[in-house]
């Protein structure tokens, strides 16, 4: 156990710290490189919003902006108020929606997003893995040729494009599915309503589905070549001599030794497929991360822009470390070393 | 699929032979927008634009995932653990929100060459990676060896015996890295932070969705971009599993019925 704290759980925890410190660093360096002062931005843009203030009192709007960014003080000194701020999870009211601060909005959103992310995420892993597997178990399949051709094809395709076109499709031509948003216009978010669950259901599908098809291609790839060494493995052609059944054989032989380092892919990947989220979101107007992010973009709100931006590092960073604990789970040489 | 890729329907050439104005609102291939612009020939502009992005960014990130990488595999130790470390940090950071928030700032400022840079600077991890991986194996070969009693330094073994068996890999990222930067630039010019003059796929779909094509019935407009993007990523990614295949001296021999 000891030596699986050492020689597992500690580098992980390290490798935990270090996404976060270089994404935190990143985030904190970038406005400061910007050739644009934050401050004098918003304080144009406000001028130029029609707003006549005298003298005075745009100084002391200065200050308290330069306050907000953590602009005051040497930039060392900066970066440390930057962390205390962020340790005490506090990332500023929202410049839009003043004051409500900006934590509280993302933790709105929040739910939201990872309801389409989680299970979408899940979906694509299982199926692409699975059609993955039985393409290179069964190669003579013909169908099973058409779908890896189709995967292949809408995974080099960029999200935004794939989304835009089963909107178009499915709501414009075809009007199946609805144009946007995750319930009806009108109606109130009320989860203990059967009927409000299908209804945001409905709004989901598509959403839901061009993140499971563009991650689809690439699970399946992994999953063929992974597999494509195991079928002719020894101990594969001995439980097939024994006569276990195909099924049997293809998910108890062939996926389950050939599953592992696609869980280290997933999350390598996390990262990107959230970013396909946000996307997503913005494309069908679901109202999680991605559609706060757009409306901060459009109304120049900085700190919620900023928030989501630091929220996001933590959470897949989060997430990867939560991936990595529960691998040994999944390998059982971890678990004994 | 070497023969396919040859076939591709994407064609480079295209886009410069045609004259580089914008006739008004004239009937043609792809219809007009409601800018009064001739969508067909806009497009070529685009493809042109984002490809130039793409070939860019690919150029500067390929330049440092091969000094990493390089750097990682053969010094290894404690080197090769920090860049590693950095690295799987920049592959699992969440490259979208970054992005926004720097485009956020830069927002006016914005051109295709910063935007280039910046990707490059995002889209190396997953090839330096790859590099590396390979260089570890090319460490352990005689010929590396050989090298190092001969007293060759090490920044030459790396530059002279290393870098031609890593360079066919580098070549087949290339594409793929290419293909990441053009989804990029799509996705943060339909959000409004980049460049918006340049006309690139990104910048077509922006004004069409700022214009509410799909609402006044101009589904054209956005179908003629995400069209000419689909076929721009086929070809490219069939290029790329061609090359990739061609590489992999198993696939070819398979190939030639070795």
């Amino acid at each position: 156990m000891r030596k699986f704290i050492l020689k597992y759980l500690i580098p992980r925890i390290i490798q935990f710290l270090t996404i976060i410190f270089v994404g935190i660093t990143v985030t904190y360096i970038i406005p400061r490189l910007a050739p644009t002062d934050p401050v004098e931005a918003q304080i144009s843009t406000m001028m130029a919003m029609g707003s006549s203030l005298d003298p005075a009192s745009i100084e002391s709007m200065r200050a308290a902006l330069t306050d907000l960014y953590g602009l005051s003080g040497s930039p060392v000194e900066q970066y440390f108020t930057f962390w205390g701020r962020l340790l005490r999870g506090d990332l500023g009211p929202s410049l839009d929606n003043f004051p409500t601060p900006v934590s509280k909005m993302i933790g709105q959103a929040l739910p939201y997003t990872l309801r389409l992310l989680i299970p979408a995420v899940i979906i694509s892993f299982i199926f692409g893995n699975l059609f993955g597997a039985m393409s290179s178990y069964y190669p003579k399949n013909k169908a099973l040729k058409v779908i890896e051709v189709l995967g292949q094809v809408v995974r080099s395709i960029p999200y935004y494009i794939v989304a835009i076109v089963l909107l178009v499709t499915f709501s414009y031509f075809i009007p199946i599915f609805p144009f946007s948003g995750a319930y009806p216009i009108g109606t109130r978010p009320d989860w203990s309503s059967l009927e409000f669950i299908l209804k945001n259901l409905e709004h989901a599908v598509l959403p839901a589905a061009t993140l499971i098809l563009v991650g689809f291609g690439g699970w399946f790839v992994g999953m063929k070549s992974l597999t494509s060494n195991i079928i002719s493995e020894d101990y594969v052609v001995y439980v097939e001599t024994a006569g276990l059944s195909k099924n049997r054989i293809l998910i108890h032989y062939i996926i389950r030794t050939a599953i592992l380092p696609q869980f280290t892919a997933l999350a390598m990947v996390l990262g990107t497929v959230f970013s396909g989220a946000l996307i997503m979101e913005v494309v069908f107007g679901y109202p999680g991360i991605g559609s706060l992010a757009i409306r901060a973009i459009y109304s120049n709100d900085y700190s919620m822009i900023m928030g989501i931006t630091i929220y996001s590092i933590i959470g897949v960073a989060v997430a990867v470390f939560l991936m990595d604990l529960l691998y040994p789970l999944f390998d059982p040489r971890v678990r004994y070393q | 699929m070497i023969l396919l890729s040859y076939n591709s329907p994407y064609d480079p050439g295209k886009s410069f032979v045609v004259p580089w104005d914008l006739p008004p609102s004239q009937e043609h291939l792809f219809g007009t927008t409601s800018r009064g612009q001739d969508l067909f020939w806009w497009l070529t502009f685009a493809v042109r634009n984002s490809l130039f992005l793409g070939v860019l960014t690919a150029i500067i990130s390929r330049i440092i995932a091969i000094l990493i990488g390089l750097t990682a595999g053969y010094r290894g130790g404690w080197l090769d653990r920090v860049l590693m470390s950095l690295n799987d940090t920049f592959v699992v950071l969440p490259l979208l929100p970054i992005l926004i928030l720097l485009g956020f700032l830069l927002r006016d400022r914005m051109n295709l060459f910063y935007l280039a840079v910046i990707l490059g600077l995002f889209g190396w991890p997953f090839d330096a990676r790859l590099i590396r991986s390979q260089v570890l194996s090319l460490k352990e070969r005689s010929f590396t060896r050989t090298a190092v009693y001969s007293g060759t330094s090490a920044f030459w073994i790396t530059i002279n015996e290393h870098l031609p068996f890593v360079l066919p890999i580098v070549f087949a990222t290339t594409i793929n890295n290419i293909l990441w930067s053009i989804g990029m630039e799509v996705t943060l010019s339909v959000l409004g932070l980049s460049d918006l003059t340049t006309p690139t796929l990104g910048t077509a779909l922006f004004w069409a969705n700022q214009h509410g094509a799909l609402v006044a019935g101009v589904w054209w407009w956005i179908a003629a971009p995400a069209l000419v993007t689909i076929v721009l990523f086929l070809g490219l990614y069939l290029l790329f599993t061609s090359i990739n295949e061609f590489i992999d001296p198993r696939t070819r021999l398979r190939l030639i019925g070795g």
